[in-house]
Formats: structure tokens, C-alpha cells, sequence
């Protein structure tokens, strides 16, 4: 058995490097697949970036009237952090928001004097809430809508901004789906491209096969050399397209980082190179080895 | 050793390869199989090594009934016989000597038995110091005698030539005939397909003469006859 094992590896490498032509154009075409496939890793981690970054710019402030008391807010404040559809409550104090709002208008004489006329703050205590998911801010509205909070609520900017934050919740769900979609779609082209180039070098090795057969080769020793075959140009694809895609996303990244703030897509790109090059080796050694092991199937019959 | 009986092979639109044809060879024998092209000496050939399945009839090897023996069956089978092609068919990215180690490897021989029997075989078939050379880089009688080579090396106990010399000059012709007729007197069976009448008049030995599809003549030191 050892002795098998050890031919099939022994036969597999030296076909690698006997069929110099047909590995070299092989790879290539398998490269340029497995670019693609890590192009739509890349793909959606800026999809999901952007997602985030539209999610980040929707929140909801509710504006207590001055009357109610601070305690009265905080409880409300937890009650809201206790509800499973919000990410996190901001509270804004009366004095809070009037100092924001004197630094904002710190050039603005007019407005520090009025300000400064009157006797009390008459900014409003607000609560600043971001929801898990963009389309549970309507829920959100509802329980703050709720008959037992009205005496203490003036407004809530749901209601102003409704239909703003419903687009951007739809941007972002047609975004994430539209970028699995695309995802799963060109996954399965550059599958298929991945797995005809192996079909097709099996195929030039047709005749070669029918000797093996006839001078009594198990099937495991003919597919096996061809199967190591596979996997050695996957392997070597998944290679070559990590170190072609790094320039690429050198230069590529700070353009991105301006259409989508915070985002450093090759920071990620190195922060992430061993998860990427795993995905790239199952992505290229297995359809590499199966396409092999399929490919060479239809010429075992007699 | 081999038996063929009331064996026919149809192939759909393309009518009879063989009819009703039955004959038996015994171990040690030369057997020729003459007749003109078409005249189904390669489909007693594919039957024998199992490549195709009669329609009718039965195929016997030794204790295989080769004509029941399933896909993964064939290779340990086929270990018993070796075969020698017209077109060589030798493997482009093996030597030579990879060619001819090849049929001791399939067979899950040592690697010491392999280094130490190949240069031998290579020996006698004269091609010991081309070892090293791609079937590319040889004539057609030097790649006939590495298909050769391989055919015998894992000793087996029946060699089959499919019209080995058609594709070669007289010259070596005759040298690969002698070959055949070496391993034959080491008591190796042989039997050669062929439809040079030259052949088969010199060697002077059993022809079974074929004829669209049926076995119109066995004879036990035949002549190359057509009707």
C-alpha cells in the first residue's frame, strides 16, 4: 500500500514537471480563476464595509421634554438596551448638548448671547439609539411610541427621518444580498472554468491512460498521479494569485478608502494573508484534485 | 491456456467483426493470426485482453473467463498477459526505462527488483544504452523494443503483438520478429497478429487465418493463404 502511495506521489510530481506546457497553461488559466475568487473575498468584505459604514450613519434620538427627570431617562435608557433589536444607547444630557452646541457655535456671537440670555438650558436631554439591524428601527419607534412614554418624550427623529433611513435600510439589505448573490455566481464560473481547463489536459492525456490500463494499472494508480497533478496546480494557482492580487490592493486601497472611510482593504489583505491563502489552497487543490479525480473517471471503463 | 468458443462479436451499424469463432492455444505456443485488414484479427486481440466483450460465446485465459471479468477485475488480469501495439504506445514522458519499469510498478513490485531487472530486459532487446531516452528521441524499431521490453519484462504468460512490425521497414522487421521468437523459446506464448505474408511464411509455425470475421483455416506449421 505504502508502496503505491509513494509511486502515485512519485508519478504525480514528475508528470507536473514532465508536462512543462500543459502545468504552465494550466496554472494560468487557474490563476486567473483563483483571482477571481479571491477578487470576490475581497468583493465582499468591501461590500460588507460599505454596508457598515451606510449602517453606522443611521441612528434615532429621542428628545425628552426639559421636565423630565434625569432618573426617568436613565430608565428608559435601560429598558431600551434591554430590548434585543438595539446595538447600543447614547445618552445626551441637558448640559452635554449645550455644550455641544456652544463649540458649534463658538464663532457665532449672536447665538452665544441669546444663548446666554436666557435663564435656563433650553436644549433637550436625548437618547442617541442604533439599532442591530436598520430595519428594527421601526420597532424601536414603535415601543418608544408607547402611551406609557409619551409624557416624557417631545420627539422622536424616527418619525422626521423615516423615510431616509428606510432607503438607506434597503441600500444596505439589496447590497449584502446583491453581493452574496454575485458572490456564489461568479464562485461557480470560476469553479467551472477551473474544473473544464482540468478536463481538458485529462483529455490530452487520453491515450496515455489507455496504455496505463492495458499494461495493467490499478485505477488507483492511474487516477492517483493525476489527481496529485490537480492538487499541485491548485496549490501552485492559489500561490500565484495572493502574491498578484498584494500590488493590485497596494494601489487599489486608498481610492477605496475614499469612497468608504475607514476602511484600509490591504491592511486587511495582510492582516488576514493565512485565512486568504487557506481559502485560496480549498478553493484551488480541492476543485484541482476533484476535477482530476472526475475528469480521469470516463477513460477508466475497460 | 487461451480458448475462444463459439465466440462472435456484432458491433451495431457496423456489422460482423467476428463469427462463431473457435479455437484453443496451448502454453508455449507460437500463434499467428493472419488475414487482411478487417478481418477481425484485432477484435480476437481486444477480446482477449478484455478491452471489449463478445456478443456471443466465451473467452478463456487460463482460469479467468475473461468475458465476465468486471472493470476493476481487468488490471490484475491483464499482469498475466503483455501486449505489444503497432503504434507502440508507449508512454511520452517515461524513458525507456521508465516504460519498461512501469509494468513491474503497476504491479506494486520492490524497487530494488525494478532496478535490477530493467537493464537487463533493455539488454537483450539492445537498447541498453538508451535507457534514459524519450520515446521521441527513438526510431520505430528502438520504441518496438522498448514496447517489447515492457511486454516480457514481469514475465508474463502470454505475449500479444498487434501488427508489431507495421509500422516498421524490413530491417527491423525481422529483428523485432526475432525477438518475439527469443521470448517464445524461453517458453513465453506469443501471439502475433499480422498480415505480412513474409512473416508468417518465414516463422513457420500454427497460423489461424481469418477471413471476414470467421476462421476459415488453423494449420500447424501454416503459410499465408487467402482463398
Amino acid at each position: 500500500m505504502f508502496t503505491i502511495i509513494s509511486r502515485i506521489f512519485h508519478f504525480g510530481f514528475k508528470n507536473f514537471w514532465r508536462n512543462g506546457w500543459l502545468s504552465t497553461a494550466t496554472i494560468a488559466i487557474m490563476t486567473l480563476a483563483a483571482i477571481g475568487f479571491l477578487g470576490l473575498i475581497i468583493f465582499g468584505v468591501v461590500t460588507h464595509a460599505a454596508a457598515s459604514a451606510i449602517q453606522d450613519k443611521i441612528d434615532i434620538s429621542v428628545y425628552f421634554n426639559t421636565n423630565t427627570p434625569e432618573d426617568e431617562i436613565l430608565n428608559i435608557q435601560q429598558s431600551l438596551e434591554g430590548l434585543s433589536q438595539v446595538a447600543s444607547v447614547d445618552y445626551i444630557s441637558q448640559d452635554q448638548a449645550l455644550a455641544t452646541f456652544q463649540k458649534n457655535h463658538a464663532n457665532d456671537p449672536t447665538v452665544s448671547q441669546a444663548i446666554n440670555a436666557l435663564d435656563a438650558n433650553p436644549l433637550e436631554a436625548s437618547l442617541n439609539i442604533k439599532a442591530k439591524d436598520p430595519s428594527q428601527y421601526g420597532a424601536i419607534n414603535d415601543y418608544l411610541s408607547s402611551p406609557d412614554l409619551a409624557s416624557y418624550i417631545d420627539t422622536i427623529s424616527y418619525t422626521q427621518n423615516q423615510d431616509v433611513i428606510n432607503r438607506l435600510a434597503a441600500i444596505v439589505r439589496d447590497v449584502s444580498i446583491g453581493g452574496w448573490l454575485m458572490t456564489i455566481f461568479l464562485a461557480l464560473v470560476a469553479g467551472l472554468v477551473m474544473f473544464n481547463t482540468i478536463r481538458l489536459a485529462i483529455y490530452s492525456n487520453r491515450e496515455e491512460i489507455g496504455v496505463m490500463r492495458v499494461v495493467g494499472a490499478s485505477n488507483s494508480l492511474v487516477r492517483g498521479p493525476f489527481v496529485v497533478e490537480g492538487m499541485l496546480w491548485g496549490l501552485i494557482a492559489a500561490l500565484i494569485s495572493l502574491v498578484v492580487f498584494a500590488p493590485v490592493l497596494y494601489f487599489v486601497s486608498p481610492y477605496l478608502n475614499e469612497f468608504i472611510p475607514g476602511l484600509d482593504i490591504f491592511r486587511y489583505f495582510y492582516t488576514h494573508i493565512i485565512l486568504l491563502f487557506i481559502y485560496e489552497l480549498l478553493f484551488g487543490v480541492v476543485i484541482g484534485g476533484l476535477s482530476s479525480f472526475w475528469a480521469v473517471r470516463r477513460y477508466l471503463k475497460n | 491456456m487461451i480458448v475462444f468458443q463459439g465466440v462472435s462479436k456484432h458491433y451495431t451499424g457496423h456489422g460482423v467483426a467476428l463469427e462463431d469463432v473457435d479455437f484453443q492455444i496451448d502454453p508455449g505456443e507460437f500463434v499467428s493470426l493472419a488475414g487482411r485488414s478487417g478481418a477481425g484479427k484485432s477484435t480476437i486481440i481486444k477480446l482477449l485482453i478484455g478491452e471489449e466483450k463478445p456478443s456471443k460465446g466465451r473467452v478463456f485465459f487460463g482460469q479467468y473467463e475473461v468475458n465476465k471479468l468486471q472493470d476493476n477485475e481487468l488490471p490484475a488480469f491483464r499482469r498475466h498477459i503483455g501486449v505489444v501495439f503497432q503504434d507502440f504506445r508507449l508512454l511520452p514522458t517515461k524513458t525507456a526505462y521508465e516504460n519498461v519499469a512501469f509494468a513491474l510498478e503497476v504491479a506494486g513490485r520492490p524497487q530494488r527488483e525494478i532496478a535490477e531487472l530493467v537493464p537487463q530486459v533493455l539488454d537483450m532487446v539492445g537498447l541498453g544504452d538508451k535507457t534514459k531516452n524519450f520515446p521521441n528521441e527513438l526510431s520505430g524499431g528502438e520504441r518496438q523494443r522498448v514496447a517489447i521490453a515492457r511486454a516480457m519484462i514481469h514475465r508474463p504468460e502470454v505475449v500479444i503483438a498487434d501488427e508489431p512490425t507495421g509500422n516498421l521497414d524490413p530491417f527491423h522487421t525481422f529483428e523485432i520478429i526475432k525477438l518475439l521468437e527469443k521470448i517464445n523459446q524461453l517458453g513465453t506464448t506469443v501471439v502475433l497478429a499480422t498480415h505480412d505474408k513474409e512473416i508468417i511464411n518465414t516463422l513457420e509455425r500454427r497460423v489461424l487465418t481469418l477471413d471476414k470475421g470467421r476462421l476459415i483455416r488453423d494449420e500447424k506449421k501454416g503459410k499465408y493463404i487467402l482463398v
